[in-house]
């Protein structure tokens, strides 16, 4: 027992030093450490005010210039600036939403791993049926009947969160049957473990790693459907996203005007963000699923 | 070739190729039972989520008119006890009707149907360009892994795999629209002098030229990895054993081994298909199903959007069937499963 305690740490602390070696995973979280700060002061690096209509000064859909590196918008306003704050929404989005489905996914996943008779089927079904069905349909019918006063915020958050756990539960509980097999788990149950016991002391701490590097690559879906959920007028109205601004510059005519900084401002922030999420995500996998060795 | 199994369950295997027909019923059975769900799924979030059905249901939202509401109401059947609501729906779903759409003055189903092969059109030659392509890069990429082509068509994977598909095309248009070399919306150009099917295929460059791109970036990864787990493989050994140039090697023995499993991850992200189309057909304004959905929501258009995603999840789930269905005729391998 105490051995097995002290390897815990140990294992992790090499798992930490095989992704510091890691280029890919390195510069992924290079790039995201950058965004986070990006997003935490905003408000510092751009004037908040320059976000308002009504208070822009700029030229109309100007190109980029040394005052407006990112050129302006239809109403005058700097790209850049609704780059750096629409990084808050997109970004929190994304992570709510992840949470949200992470918590999901794992509950649903070892419940159907564990229980095997009617019940277990039963979710397992169910997590099928959410695998199958396609996201963004979904996605947009959840947000269209989501109750009005809910904040849109919070109502896009839960809809992303909802319509994302599939995958995440179907490698739990693949994962929760394999450790359910192990003899450890027949000892436990031996001595009278109940299910809670099992299934949090001793599959939970064997999941978790899978659904660790699951994580990043679900925040990186989550992402993709917070802007194209914006892009497609379901996001929040009042607040600026990446997905918003596109959705604007798609309305009001960034394609007749040709107004090319418009679009690839917000557009490389959001690749960007993805790929490094991406990128943890795969070397994260590499590092704890050692199946993987060798492949990628 | 395949002998009764040591331990076999109440399923004998049979020698012949086909799948047996429990296994066929089965599936049949689970693609039904899923498409119940989506219906009763459709029913209810519909009924339950919004606070007055009626109102979300009515052109005008929230400003309908009493007596409009009050019409609505009897005949969405929200003054009948829900049980006697849903039989309603199920029924007129069964008998194919779906309502009106207040948004297009016609029916549900027509409105569906007349713009259901625009989508098949754009969506099936992605598909088939993408699942070709796909297939031929992540093959070249992991059987030489780490070489340059690998990275570089790896990277290339990632990054487009990264992008939302509407974001590229939104990329697109905005550099390619000032040269007008491309049509940059719809399928068609009445004034165009060139033969109809021409024109049309003319309109398609573009939108097939993105949703390819992003399922191919899709597909190359998955054939990738399919083709790394095949790479050691000691029938692989005995073919180059016998002296079999490397390429024959690879696509004699080691590809069609590895093009099986990912067959099943294809049709398995149909769904990612079908976000490709909506978003896609909305940024160039092809007039397909996509295009529709983000049409009928801006009113909302409820009725339309319900019935969309019954369309949507259907295809979807038939698609996975027929995945299911073929698998064990291609793949002696998932026969024994």
């Amino acid at each position: 027992m105490s051995a097995l305690a002290a390897a815990a740490p140990r294992r992790r602390a090499s798992a930490w030093r095989a992704f510091l070696r890691d280029r890919e995973g390195m510069s992924g979280l290079i790039v995201l450490t950058l965004f986070g700060l990006v997003a935490i002061f905003a408000s510092l690096l751009a004037d908040p005010a320059g976000l308002e209509v009504t208070k822009a000064d700029g030229p109309l859909a100007a190109a980029p210039s040394w005052e407006y590196p990112l050129g302006t918008d239809h109403a005058g306003r700097s790209v850049l600036t609704m780059v750096i704050h629409g990084s808050q929404v997109t970004l929190l989005v994304g992570l709510a939403a992840t949470v949200i489905s992470m918590l999901l996914g794992t509950l649903i996943g070892i419940t159907s791993g564990h229980f095997s008779g009617l019940f277990g089927g039963a979710l397992n079904r169910f997590t099928e049926w959410f695998l199958v069905i396609p996201y963004l349909p979904l996605a947009i019918v959840l947000a269209t009947v989501f109750p009005a006063d809910v904040p849109k915020l919070i109502a896009v958050i839960i809809v992303i969160g909802v319509t994302s756990w599939s995958g995440t539960a179907r490698l739990v509980r693949a994962q929760t049957m394999a450790i359910e097999a192990r003899p450890y788990l027949e000892r436990a149950k031996a001595l009278g473990g109940g299910h809670w016991h099992q299934m949090t002391r001793h599959v939970l701490p064997n999941v978790m790693p899978l659904v660790l590097a699951n994580t990043t690559l679900t925040v990186s879906i989550a992402i993709i459907a917070e802007t194209t959920l914006s892009f497609l007028g379901l996001g929040d109205p009042l607040r600026v996203s990446w997905g918003r601004v596109l959705d604007e510059a798609y309305a009001l005519g960034a394609i007749d005007r040709g107004a090319w900084w418009w679009v690839l401002g917000p557009g490389v922030a959001v690749v960007l963000v993805v790929r490094a999420f991406n990128m943890c995500g795969r070397a994260l996998e590499r590092i704890l699923d050692p199946r993987l060795e060798g492949r990628s | 070739m395949t002998g009764p199994s040591s331990g076999a369950g109440a399923v004998t295997r049979r020698p012949s190729r086909l799948p047996s027909p429990l296994f066929v019923l089965r599936k049949c059975g689970a693609a039904l039972l899923m498409l119940a769900f989506v219906v009763v799924v459709n029913f209810f979030l519909f009924r339950v989520l919004p606070g007055d059905p009626a109102k979300v249901f009515a052109p005008r939202g929230r400003n309908a008119d009493p007596e409009a509401l009050r019409e609505l109401r009897e005949r969405l059947g929200l003054n009948d006890h829900w049980t006697v609501a849903f039989g309603k729906y199920v029924k007129s779903v069964l008998s194919g009707d779906l309502g009106v759409s207040f948004s297009q003055h016609a029916k549900v189903t027509d409105v569906i149907m007349d713009r259901l092969w625009p989508t098949v059109l754009l969506s099936g030659t992605a598909l088939v360009i993408a699942a070709v392509l796909g297939v031929w890069l992540g093959a070249r990429a992991g059987w030489r892994r780490g070489s340059r082509f690998d990275k570089l068509s790896s990277n290339a994977a990632v990054t487009f795999y990264s992008m939302p598909e509407w974001l590229l095309g939104l990329v697109l248009l905005v550099f390619l629209n000032r040269y007008g070399i491309f049509p940059t919306r719809g399928m068609n150009d009445p004034r165009s002098t060139l033969p109809a099917w021409l024109d049309v295929l003319w309109h398609m460059v573009l939108p097939v030229t993105v949703l390819a791109v992003v399922y191919v970036a899709e597909y190359s990864l998955i054939m990738r990895s399919s083709i790394l787990d095949e790479r050691r493989a000691d029938y692989l050994t005995t073919a180059r054993a016998k002296g079999l140039r490397d390429d024959l090697v690879m696509r004699r023995h080691a590809m069609p081994n590895a093009l099986l499993p990912s067959m099943t991850l294809f049709f398995l992200s149909m769904g990612f298909v079908v976000a490709g189309a909506i978003t896609v057909e909305t940024v160039f304004s092809w007039p397909g199903l996509g295009r529709l959905t983000y049409d009928a929501l801006r009113g909302p258009d409820i009725p339309l959007l319900q019935g969309l995603f019954l369309v949507f999840s259907a295809g979807v789930i038939i698609m996975n069937l027929v995945a299911d269905l073929l698998m064990p005729v291609l793949d002696p391998r998932v026969r024994a499963a």
